[in-house]
């Protein structure tokens, strides 16, 4: 809503409808972004190992999901699938 | 404590500070569930998909930003990029470059309802938590006043006055005034 002026007008009723829009995401969800800095770490890790030893990049190909979960980081597709390629180069 | 900027937040997760992720996380959270929920209508499996995508991005490409004052258009843009694309993936219609309309004017209300946001984190704590509680998160005055241990009587008024305030600071009348009501409120 603007006036004449050019200025924004606010009343309750809009305000509130605009402050509805924003509901907080599931904090699972933003749990697992805020650890992202934590998860590659871990990532680099599994990939450093996954070269080193080919048993475990096999068991690691074989079920990515769970070694993630392993080492206590959230399996989300995005790391699932970047994990996947990083030990697949 | 006043809020950290887009940029300062930028150079802080550049320079490696986990509680700049997570604030970053926090401060866009909602603006990107909001696009892949409401504008786009991605069901939750889908976007959670692309929510953590988005922020797997933004990590990672963080220093490819030009202009660290423009983030919010970026994880924007990104957000839209990464929603379109889930879309084309699981439709076999001819993928369409231009958004519906529907979709252009809800991201424009998003846009707005952001700046809504910002300017309530300049709010007294109190306020923010009040107006967040039974706007965003739909409680009632009782469930508000239990949690804030207050008068179930007195949370209509409370929430009327943050409106007020809110309403001064997104008008910009008289902000010197605003600030100073705002201080009293507390």
């Amino acid at each position: 809503m603007s006036t004449g002026d050019g200025v924004q007008r606010y009343d309750e009723e809009r305000l509130g409808e605009l402050l509805r829009l924003l509901p907080p995401a599931p904090a699972g969800w933003v749990l697992a972004a805020g650890e992202l800095p934590t998860a590659r770490a871990e990532i680099d890790t599994l990939v450093e190992r996954a070269k080193e030893d080919q048993a475990f990049r096999a068991a690691l190909l074989a079920d990515i999901e769970a070694a993630l979960a392993a080492e206590g980081v959230e399996p989300s597709r995005p790391l699932i699938d970047l994990l996947r390629r990083r030990v697949a180069e | 404590m006043q809020a950290r900027t887009d940029a300062e937040l930028v150079a802080s997760c550049l320079a490696g500070e986990q509680p700049a992720w997570n604030e970053l996380v926090e401060r866009f959270s909602r603006y990107v569930y909001a696009i892949a929920t409401q504008a786009f209508r991605l069901p939750a499996q889908d976007a959670e998909d692309v929510f953590q995508e988005v922020f797997v991005r933004v990590y990672d490409r963080l220093d490819t930003l030009r202009d660290p004052s423009a983030l919010r258009p970026w994880i924007a843009q990104l957000t839209r990029r990464e929603c379109i694309d889930w879309k084309r993936e699981g439709s076999r219609e001819t993928p369409v470059e231009e958004l519906p309309e529907e979709v252009e004017n809800e991201l424009d209300r998003l846009d707005e309802a952001f700046d809504v946001r910002v300017e309530l984190s300049a709010l007294s704590e109190e306020c923010q938590e009040v107006l967040d509680r039974f706007f965003c998160r739909d409680e009632s005055y009782r469930t508000i006043g239990a949690a804030l241990e207050l008068p179930a009587g007195t949370i209509a008024s409370r929430i009327s006055r943050c409106l007020g305030r809110l309403r001064e600071r997104l008008e910009g009348r008289n902000p010197v005034a605003a600030a100073s009501s705002e201080r009293r409120d507390r």
